[in-house]
C-alpha cells in the first residue's frame, strides 16, 4: 500500500515490506497470507523490528490509554503508546515507570516485545516484571489475556518475544510512585577498567540507576577509563515539583558523510567528553530527561553515522570471567579504532529477567555503536563473538543485524520452547535470518 | 528543518470549561483536539459511527481526565438523528459550547476512476452531513444565545485539483456555506469557525509519503482549540498553508489546470 519501508535506528539492513497499519484494537490486526510483524518506532537497531518480503504493521495509531487507578499507579493502555507519552501523562500525577531505556521513543508494546533493561537493572530488572497482563491478538482470531497466573507460557514467551507470538493489543504496566521529577545524581571518572569495577559495585547498593560512559579508544593503562554516572529520583527536593518534558527542539537534519566520523575526530570528542568533568567527582540535581534521555535531545541523531547506516553491539558476559572478557573485548575495540563515542557499561543484577527470551542476565553489558565500514566491521565483529561465545555470554537481539544463527542458538538455547509459542502468522527479517 | 517546539503539558491557559461536542470522535484530529480539551478541563461529548471505537476514544480521555466522557452514535445523514444527538449532548453537557464537525473521507486516489457510489459517498460525508450538522447546532447556539460551530474544512477546497476532485469539491462548498451561515448568524453571538488543515500525519493520509510538510494532528488540534475562543474565523493551520495556498490560488486558471498537483 505504500512505497516506502519503514527503517530500522540502524539504518540496515534496507528492506522491502508491505505496510498495513493496524488502527483500531476493536478490529483484528491485518493478518494476510504474508507474514506479518508489528511495527512500533522503529528504535530497534538491526532487522528485529523488519520484514524483508512480508508485511509490515505499524501499530501507533493504538495509542488510547485504558485506565489509570491513581491510587495504585496501575495503567493499562494500548500497545502503541510510547514512554514519552507515558511520562508526560504520568510525572505530573507523581509516578514514573518502573523501567525506562536509553531512549523514551519506543512502544509500550516494542518495551514488552524486547523485554528491555534500564539504568535501574540492578534494582528493577526488566520493563517485563513489571507488566501485570497483556493481551495478545493471534492469528487465530483469539484474543488472550495473558499473564502469570493465565496463558502463562505465552506470557513469558510474549516479554521478550520479539513480536512473534502474535500482536500485542494492550498491557497493564506497575508504575512507581515519585515525589519530584528531579533526579540526585553523581558522576565520578574513572580511570580504568578496574576503577569501573570498584565503583559500580558499591554505588549498585546506594543508587537506584547506575550507567557508565567508556572512552573505547583509550589504550593500555587508560583502558577502559570513563565516566560513572549514578542516580535517585529526588525526595521532595524543597517544592517537590512534578514536571513533564519539553518536546526537543533540534533536529539533525541531514546525513553526515562517512569520513566525518572517524578515529581522530571521535578521539577529540572523546577527550573533551571525558575532561569535561573536570573534578573526579561531581553532585548535583538535573530533571528525569537529560538523564535518561541524554539523545533524545537531538531528533535523527543516527543521520549523524551516515548513509550507510551503523550497527549496535550489545553483549552480556557473566560476572565470572567477565572482567578479563570486557577487557578483552576493549583491547579489540579500541585497536581497530572503529568505535564511536557512544559506548555504555552496565553491571546487571540478580533480578530474574521474566521472559524465555530475555536478552539481560547477570553480568557486565556492554554497548556500542559501530559506523558501517563494511568488510572491517564484520572482522572486527568476529572476533567479540568469539570472546562473548568463550566468556558464556549473549547478545542482544534489539541492538543486532549480523549475529551468526548457530551464536543465536547457543545464546538461547531456550529459542526451540519458544519457537512453540510463535504465531505462525508473524515472522521478522531478524528470525528468519538466526534460523537460517 | 522543522521542529515542533512546544511542551505536551500545560495546555494554554483558558477561561472557563467548556462543554464541547465532537462529530467524528474517532478522527486523529477529533482525538488530538479532544485529548487537550479533556486535559484543561472541558466537558467531551463525542459522536460517530463505530460505538467500539467511540469507546476505545472515550476510556482514553476518561483516564486521562478523570472526567465521564459522552458518547453515542448517530446517522450523520439524517436531521433527525442529528437533532436528537444534540439534545442527549445537551443534556450531558449541560450547555454546548463549542460543536466541532470533524468527520471526512477521501477517496482511495490509488483507484482510477471512482464509482458513482464512491463519488456520491465522498459528497455526503465531506459536504451534505457537515451541513445538516450546522443547521441543528446553529439553532440550538441562536436560541442559547451563542456558541461556537467549528467545522474543519481543508486546503483541498481553495482551488479544484484533479488529484482529489470531489473531495475538494465538498470542502469548497462546505466554505462558501460557512461564509454564508455567518452572515445569517451576526448578530447572534455565534462564532463560525472553518480550518482548514494543511496535510497532516493521520491515517486518512497513510497511503502517502510523508513529507516536510506534514504536520502532526497534536499541532493541529493545539490551533483549533484556540480557534474556538479567539482569533480569525477561517484558520489555515499550519500557518505555512495560508500562504502556500494564496500562491495557489492566483495561479491563472489556463496554467493551472495543467498541472498535476
Amino acid at each position: 500500500m505504500s512505497g516506502v519501508t519503514p527503517a530500522s535506528w540502524g539504518r540496515l539492513p534496507r528492506t522491502l515490506a508491505q505496510v498495513h497499519p493496524w488502527h483500531w484494537s476493536s478490529n483484528p490486526p491485518p493478518w494476510g497470507t504474508e507474514p506479518v510483524l508489528a511495527y512500533g518506532l522503529g528504535r530497534s537497531y538491526g532487522d528485529s523490528c523488519l520484514n524483508d518480503g512480508g508485511v509490515l504493521v505499524p501499530t501507533r495509531s493504538l495509542d488510547h490509554l485504558v485506565a489509570f487507578d491513581a491510587a495504585t499507579g496501575e495503567l493499562t493502555c494500548e500497545a502503541g503508546v510510547t514512554l514519552d507519552e507515558i511520562l508526560q501523562f504520568a510525572v505530573p500525577r507523581g509516578w514514573f515507570l518502573p523501567v525506562v531505556p536509553g531512549t523514551k521513543y519506543v512502544t509500550v508494546g516494542g518495551a514488552i516485545a524486547n523485554d528491555i533493561h534500564g539504568k535501574n537493572h540492578h534494582r528493577a530488572g526488566t520493563f517485563g516484571r513489571h507488566v501485570q497482563w497483556l493481551e495478545l491478538a493471534r492469528s487465530d482470531g483469539r484474543r488472550l489475556h495473558c499473564s502469570e497466573t493465565k496463558d502463562e507460557a505465552l506470557f513469558h514467551a510474549t516479554l521478550g518475544g520479539m513480536g512473534l507470538t502474535g500482536f500485542i493489543a494492550q498491557a497493564s504496566i506497575r508504575l512507581r510512585p515519585i515525589t519530584s521529577s528531579a533526579m540526585e545524581v553523581v558522576s565520578r571518572r574513572f580511570e580504568n577498567l578496574a576503577g569501573f569495577f570498584e565503583i559500580a559495585g558499591e554505588a549498585d547498593r546506594d543508587f537506584e540507576y547506575t550507567v557508565a560512559w567508556v572512552d573505547c579508544l583509550a589504550r593500555g593503562k587508560k583502558l577502559g577509563r570513563g565516566i560513572f554516572l549514578a542516580g535517585n529520583h529526588a525526595t521532595t527536593s524543597g517544592t517537590g515539583e512534578l514536571r513533564g518534558h519539553r518536546l526537543p527542539r533540534a533536529r539533525w537534519p541531514f546525513d553526515l558523510p562517512e569520513f566525518a566520523l572517524n578515529r581522530w575526530s571521535v578521539k577529540i570528542f572523546n577527550e573533551l567528553y571525558y575532561h569535561k568533568q573536570w573534578s573526579a567527582e561531581k553532585h548535583g540535581q538535573i530533571h528525569y530527561d537529560p538523564f535518561f534521555f541524554p539523545l533524545d535531545s537531538i531528533r535523527d541523531w543516527n543521520r549523524l553515522y551516515g548513509k550507510r547506516g551503523f550497527f549496535q553491539y550489545q553483549s552480556v558476559v557473566p560476572i565470572r570471567d567477565g572482567q578479563a572478557a570486557t577487557a578483552a573485548m576493549l583491547e579489540r575495540i579500541s585497536h581497530s579504532g572503529q568505535a564511536s563515542f557512544l559506548a555504555v557499561l552496565k553491571l546487571f543484577g540478580d533480578p530474574v529477567s521474566p521472559g524465555i527470551m530475555s536478552f539481560p542476565r547477570p553480568g557486565i553489558t556492554l554497548a556500542l555503536d559501530f559506523p558501517n565500514r563494511g568488510e572491517a566491521t564484520a572482522r572486527l565483529f568476529e572476533d567479540l563473538d568469539a570472546i562473548v561465545r568463550e566468556a558464556g555470554g549473549a547478545l542482544y537481539p534489539a541492538k543486532d543485524a549480523r549475529m551468526r544463527g548457530e551464536d543465536f542458538r547457543r545464546f538461547y538455547p531456550q529459542w526451540e520452547a519458544f519457537s512453540r509459542q510463535m504465531d505462525p502468522g508473524c515472522s521478522s527479517s531478524f528470525w528468519r535470518r538466526v534460523m537460517a | 528543518m522543522i521542529s515542533h517546539t512546544h511542551a505536551t503539558f500545560n495546555p494554554m491557559p483558558y477561561l472557563e470549561p467548556q462543554g464541547l461536542l465532537i462529530f467524528g470522535g474517532t478522527s486523529a484530529i477529533a482525538q488530538a483536539v479532544a485529548r487537550l480539551a479533556a486535559a484543561r478541563g472541558d466537558k467531551i461529548f463525542l459522536v460517530g459511527r463505530d460505538l467500539e471505537k467511540l469507546a476505545i476514544v472515550a476510556r482514553d480521555l476518561e483516564a486521562r481526565s478523570g472526567r465521564t466522557v459522552g458518547v453515542t452514535s448517530a446517522d450523520f445523514l439524517s436531521a433527525d438523528s442529528v437533532e436528537a444527538v444534540l439534545g442527549q449532548a445537551g443534556k450531558f453537557l449541560g450547555r454546548i459550547d463549542v460543536v466541532l464537525i470533524a468527520h471526512g473521507m477521501m477517496i482511495d486516489p490509488t483507484v482510477p476512476a471512482p464509482s458513482w457510489a464512491q463519488i456520491e459517498e465522498c459528497l455526503r460525508v465531506n459536504f451534505l452531513s457537515p451541513v445538516l450538522i450546522a443547521e441543528a447546532a446553529a439553532r440550538v447556539f441562536s436560541r442559547q444565545g451563542g456558541g461556537t460551530l467549528a467545522i474543519i474544512g481543508s486546503v483541498a477546497g481553495d482551488r479544484g485539483r484533479r488529484t482529489i476532485l470531489h473531495y475538494g469539491a465538498a470542502k469548497g462548498g462546505l466554505e462558501r456555506y460557512a461564509q454564508g451561515l455567518r452572515g445569517r448568524l451576526r448578530d447572534t453571538g455565534v462564532r463560525v469557525v472553518l480550518i482548514k488543515p494543511g496535510m497532516v500525519d493521520t491515517p486518512m493520509t497513510a497511503h502517502l509519503r510523508k513529507g516536510l510538510l506534514f504536520a502532526q494532528p497534536e499541532t493541529v488540534a493545539r490551533r483549533i482549540l484556540k480557534s474556538f475562543t479567539s482569533g480569525p474565523e477561517t484558520v489555515y493551520t499550519p500557518w505555512i498553508w495560508c500562504i502556500i495556498m494564496g500562491i495557489i490560488k492566483v495561479i491563472p486558471e489556463s496554467i493551472f489546470k495543467k498541472l498535476t498537483i
